[in-house]
């Protein structure tokens, strides 16, 4: 089969690689009809997750076809139209049993665990595409996927409802929503959203959709701002205007009682702070660049709530750990819990109370996926979400 | 009993978290300067039903990476081959010492073994009502010579590693009835 595999830092390539097979009772293979790329892959792109390998198959937000199903596998049919979550889950160990999927115990492989038992102190969760630190899955930008706990995580959605209206929720439209939800919103909350990609859009999105009276978009890019205000939201270029002194006077001085950052660990900005930091993870003295992360502890209002949906994968420098604990600030992150919010937000994408399709700015056929990849990193204004289709005709 | 055996002497850590663990003092057939490892996986499946799976020491293969085959000769005595690079491997008869069911199973490596070995397997339930603690406590004599270079070669990593990698899989196949991998090409395809 065709798929998109890493090489280097800047350096994805289409292969042409041996098809994957049923090997646990479990699993299912999809056929993949529509994959896009992630913000998230842009970190892979740039070589700022460690642990991938030369050859590895890249992408965790896929949907497609169920064509082979494993014998224990009760929960599939061959022919049945999915959306996969990026996160793998086995169902059954004590996280997912309390819904906190992407916290699963089972699902990296003990090969792998041990690498993330020793940076984190616990094994993380499986996940697709996303290097060996989750365990070394091949993923979604491939005609074929081969699904682990295929039983557990799957979408089925009905046959005749269009692949992009429901791809994302395999991942960016539950991480926006849980990001939302990890704000503990109150009906006369103002939340601030640093960051208008896919991730950040749909938070914006969610924030209403949770009850904010009003949410605020930060973002440097034209036209992703448009898109933040085509939502609702009030927006901010940092390129213009000081952020916290626009944040204290839309909040009449109280400032944002919940803020989000979408932004992650390529934080951009202009402040000393991010010099220095780009100077280190040049050096490789640093992973993380948290430039966006220390503006929003010092922006949130005192006793407000701090929900992170960006990824971080190291260490940081400067930290403000005075202002989060002098504030009594409050903070919830983590990797999305899929499952937890799919029948959910399935169900408002079905009945139109979300609107999942107005990111996408580009479709190109699965072949043009290492163009993808740069236009999304060099041209991040115009190139909001690039969804790829296998097998369709080049352009 | 199983609380002089896991315990360190001060505190409620098992002896295995000890930075000086004196290797005699775990009750297994261990000398004073044996190596000692050990590791806990809290496993959301009755105590009964872990026990007895792991009872059948023809079982234990399927989760033990570097176990290649363990050959029941008698109810309590069994051949233990152990594959070592170079088509080499590394074996010894082991004999069950001590068999509570349902909560312990002791075994020690007989006169003639290419690692003077022994261990214990213990299961609790959980004090939280979280499902079965599952104890491994594993004392050997690290060989020198010939053996010694081969099981370097085997482990890559440290012995301690592996048994938490080995424990791992035996959680994830009594809890999801599957052992996850990402080997390629067939699990995993890559380039």
């Amino acid at each position: 089969m065709r798929a998109l595999t890493w090489h280097g830092k800047h350096d994805v390539r289409m292969d042409t690689v041996p098809d994957p097979e049923i090997v646990n009772p479990r699993d299912a293979i999809v056929r993949v009809t529509s994959t896009a790329i992630c913000g998230s892959d842009l970190h892979l792109y740039d070589h700022y997750i460690p642990t991938l390998k030369s050859g590895d198959i890249l992408g965790h937000e896929f949907m497609g076809e169920v064509v082979a199903v494993g014998r224990r596998n009760r929960k599939l049919r061959i022919g049945q139209k999915v959306v996969v979550p990026f996160v793998i889950a086995c169902g059954q160990c004590f996280f997912c049993r309390r819904q906190q999927f992407s916290a699963c115990d089972n699902s990296n492989p003990a090969e792998t665990a041990y690498m993330s038992e020793l940076l984190y102190g616990y094994a993380m969760t499986g996940a697709f595409g996303y290097s060996h630190l989750t365990g070394g899955y091949a993923g979604g930008q491939a005609e074929y996927v081969r699904v682990p706990y295929a039983d557990v995580g799957p979408i089925v959605v009905p046959p005749d409802v269009e692949d992009e209206k429901v791809l994302f929720l395999s991942d960016i439209l539950p991480t926006g929503w849980m990001a939302a939800e990890n704000c503990e919103i109150q009906p006369d909350d103002t939340v601030a959203v640093w960051g208008c990609g896919p991730v950040g859009l749909f938070a914006v999105a969610s924030a209403f959709a949770q009850g904010a009276a009003q949410v605020i978009a930060i973002d440097h890019y034209p036209h992703r701002l448009d898109l933040a205000k085509q939502c609702g939201a009030q927006v901010i270029n940092f390129d213009e205007v000081n952020v916290r002194e626009a944040l204290l006077e839309m909040t009449g001085g109280i400032g944002p009682d919940a803020c989000i950052d979408a932004v992650g660990l390529e934080s951009h900005g202009y402040s000393a702070d991010n010099v220095l930091d780009k100077a280190k993870a040049a050096l490789s003295l640093v992973t993380d660049r948290i430039h966006g992360l220390r503006q929003v502890i010092l922006a949130c209002r005192k006793g407000g709530r701090i929900s992170m949906p960006g990824v971080y994968g190291g260490v940081a420098d400067k930290f403000p750990i005075g202002a989060l604990m002098e504030k009594g600030l409050s903070v919830k992150t983590g990797q999305t819990h899929v499952q937890r919010y799919s029948a959910k937000l399935l169900d408002m994408v079905l009945n139109d109370e979300l609107d999942t399709t107005f990111l996408i700015s580009h479709r190109l056929p699965l072949e043009e996926a290492p163009q993808g990849y740069r236009m999304f990193k060099e041209q991040q204004n115009e190139v909001t979400k690039v969804v790829l289709k296998p097998g369709a005709t080049l352009q | 009993m199983a609380d002089q055996i896991t315990r360190t002497a001060h505190d409620d850590a098992p002896l295995s978290a000890a930075r000086r663990a004196d290797a005699a003092a775990a009750g297994l057939d261990a000398r004073s300067d044996d190596a000692l490892l050990g590791h806990t996986v809290c496993i959301g499946r009755p105590r009964a039903e872990l026990y007895a799976f792991w009872r059948d020491f023809s079982h234990l293969p399927a989760f033990m990476e570097n176990v290649q085959s363990v050959e029941i000769q008698t109810p309590t005595r069994s051949h233990w081959v152990i594959a070592a690079p170079a088509g080499r491997s590394v074996e010894w008869d082991a004999e069950i010492t001590e068999d509570v069911p349902d909560e312990r199973i002791a075994w020690t490596s007989l006169e003639g073994a290419d690692v003077r070995n022994s261990g214990a397997v213990e299961f609790r339930d959980s004090p939280t009502g979280r499902g079965t603690f599952v104890t491994v406590t594993i004392a050997y004599d690290p060989p020198a010579g010939e053996v010694g270079r081969l099981l370097a070669k085997l482990f890559h990593r440290e012995p301690k590693i592996q048994a938490r990698q080995d424990l791992r899989r035996f959680k994830q196949l009594m809890e999801t009835g599957e052992i996850p991998t990402a080997q390629p090409p067939q699990a995993a395809p890559r380039a």
